[in-house]
């Protein structure tokens, strides 16, 4: 539903976006994770028609965003950074104006905009000035001006960024809900987010696709991928780390805290195949006190940040 | 109604959803009234007609329209707004149509709210209606020319203060390229026509050959043209200038 060929953008000696190509297609909700100026916020300027690719295609729902952009835009809803509205408006006359440049008219126009209210639930603040409403709803009517039109494509650039728990849930909750039927692609800083919705994530930094796979997949990428945690309660006789290190499959013990009454450790397997059941089996033959026992599925961050900075910053 | 006219609606609303439209009708009809009454000397000249009335109508409109069109798209384009609106699907073009014809429109609307001035007139004496009316018309479409150029120069830039300042400039220049002002700085090197053609292009000339009372197709065009070419001007820098 979304395509991008060989895209590329270039502010005078600045490559933005370099060469980026890739296809999401109905049900998928892609995550595009980078640090702060990797191309994350051009890319999806690009797909939303918003910027001319220096070079490269676009094409959502089968429409060349250069060749025929208001039919491209016609299958496109798009949420920019920051949710920009016209803050003068209510978010009634606001959603009833963008329904309206989206070629809805009379009761078609007042049904649309009513369900969508309801969807991203704004009834309550339905006639009070955009500019008086609060940072969650101000989103809120965002999201609701990109899915007024039920686009088959759509482009949220940080949906969830300065929201509360509570309203990160909702946003993300909606976003799944819609997911079936649409492509979706959504920017993040939140890797956690990427968990919460996403159905595959995408590193970029310096305007290149670094990665691209399932969450799982990414995660998998991480040292601490299968590693598990071991916390035991004291005293313990010397040598628990060797004892750990001879299990098979196990390539090292790291101690995390050796305290009095309690010790944890992380235990990293040889090449991030599962040693839960090793462990355990050791932990079970040494009759040690056990608090916890835990897999460590990975950490997108610290796979983010080995991906994304250069080596010397690293160490 | 087309697209054009959707943000049309939009932006003409939007004046009136925001302490805007009251300020600047008031400031308007204020100083439009002051002019004529007090610099102009209305009573006084015994005269059944306007011609007090209009003659300060471009200085009004030099100050007074680039504080109107300064918010046009630097607003938006600080709001972020600019991008909502062209990732809808609608042209440049439109865009840049319906915004100017809204923000026009709305000088219009001050402009025909100076009707008691008229009456007065008309119970005072008995003018000549007919040259009133191509007054007026004068006054509309010089108000539509530096509305334009606001426009363009709003387009240029996201801080408003700029914005106004050029603009005001950019008036001045058109207002006064008939007077010896601007046209000194040419004289002593340009030839003739060169001259000429500055001279033509001034505000003035075109809106007193209206306010004789005689609606020359010509003095029409050159408005409409003068619109046509800095809003053409306006869509260029904002494509030009969209990524930032």
């Amino acid at each position: 539903m979304v395509e991008l060929q060989r895209l590329r953008k270039t502010f005078g000696p600045i490559i933005a976006v370099d060469d980026v190509s890739f296809t999401v297609g109905q049900g998928e909700v892609l995550g595009f994770l980078g640090p702060n100026g990797a191309g994350k916020s051009t890319t999806m300027k690009m797909i939303t028609g918003f910027l001319t690719p220096t070079g490269g295609t676009v094409k959502v729902n089968g429409f060349d965003m250069q060749e025929r952009p208001l039919d491209a835009k016609k299958n496109l809803g798009y949420l920019p950074e920051g949710a920009p509205a016209y803050g003068e408006m209510t978010p009634l006359s606001f959603l009833a104006f963008i329904a309206e440049m989206r070629g809805f008219r009379g009761a078609e126009l007042d049904r649309r905009v009513a369900e969508t209210m309801e969807k991203v639930n704004l009834e309550g603040v339905a006639r009070q000035a955009i500019d008086t409403l609060s940072k969650g709803f101000k989103r809120r009517v965002g999201l609701a001006q990109a899915i007024v039109h039920d686009p088959a494509v759509l482009i949220l650039d940080e949906p969830t960024d300065g929201l509360d728990p509570n309203q990160k849930h909702e946003v993300r909750g909606l976003i799944k809900t819609m997911a079936r039927d649409k492509a979706i692609i959504l920017s993040t800083h939140v890797l956690e987010e990427v968990h919460a919705v996403c159905t595959r994530a995408m590193i970029i930094a310096k305007g290149k696709v670094i990665t691209d796979g399932t969450p799982a997949e990414l995660e998998a990428r991480s040292r601490r991928h299968n590693a598990v945690i071991l916390r035991l309660r004291g005293p313990l006789p010397d040598g628990v780390q060797a004892v750990l290190e001879g299990v098979p499959g196990v390539k090292r013990a790291e101690v995390i805290d050796e305290g009095l009454a309690e010790h944890e450790y992380r235990i990293l397997p040889a090449d991030g195949q599962p040693i839960i059941s090793a462990v355990s089996r050791c932990v079970h033959r040494q009759d040690w006190d056990v608090v916890e026992l835990s897999v460590n599925r990975g950490h997108l961050d610290e796979v983010f940040r080995s991906l994304t900075m250069p080596a010397q910053a690293l160490s | 109604m087309g697209r054009i006219g959707v943000i049309f609606k939009r932006e003409l609303i939007g004046y009136f959803a925001t302490p805007i439209a009251a300020v600047f009708l008031i400031i308007f009809l204020m100083l439009a009234g002051a002019f004529t009454f007090y610099l102009g000397d209305f009573f006084a000249r015994g005269q059944a007609d306007l011609i007090p009335f209009f003659d300060f109508h471009p200085w009004l409109y030099l100050v007074l329209i680039p504080a109107l069109a300064m918010r046009l798209w630097a607003e938006e384009r600080r709001g972020g707004t600019i991008e909502l609106l062209f990732t809808l699907p609608v042209t440049l073009w439109e865009a840049v149509v319906g915004k100017f014809l809204a923000a026009w429109c709305f000088t219009g609307i001050a402009l025909a709210l100076t009707f008691p001035t008229w009456i007065t007139v008309n119970i005072l004496g008995e003018p000549d209606n007919g040259v009133i009316l191509a007054s007026y018309l004068g006054s509309f479409f010089m108000a539509g020319g530096f509305m334009a150029i606001g426009s363009c120069v709003s387009a240029l830039t996201r801080n408003q203060v700029i914005a106004f300042v050029i603009s005001v400039v950019v008036g001045l220049a058109f207002v006064l390229s008939g007077y010896p002002m601007v046209l000194d700085v040419f004289s002593g090197w340009g030839p003739q026509f060169v001259l000429e053609l500055i001279s033509s292009f001034s505000f003035l000339t075109h809106f007193n050959a209206l306010g004789r009372g005689v609606i020359d197709v010509r003095d029409l065009v050159y408005f409409l043209s003068l619109i046509g070419f800095w809003l053409f001007a306006t869509a260029l820098v904002l494509e030009w200038k969209k990524s930032e």
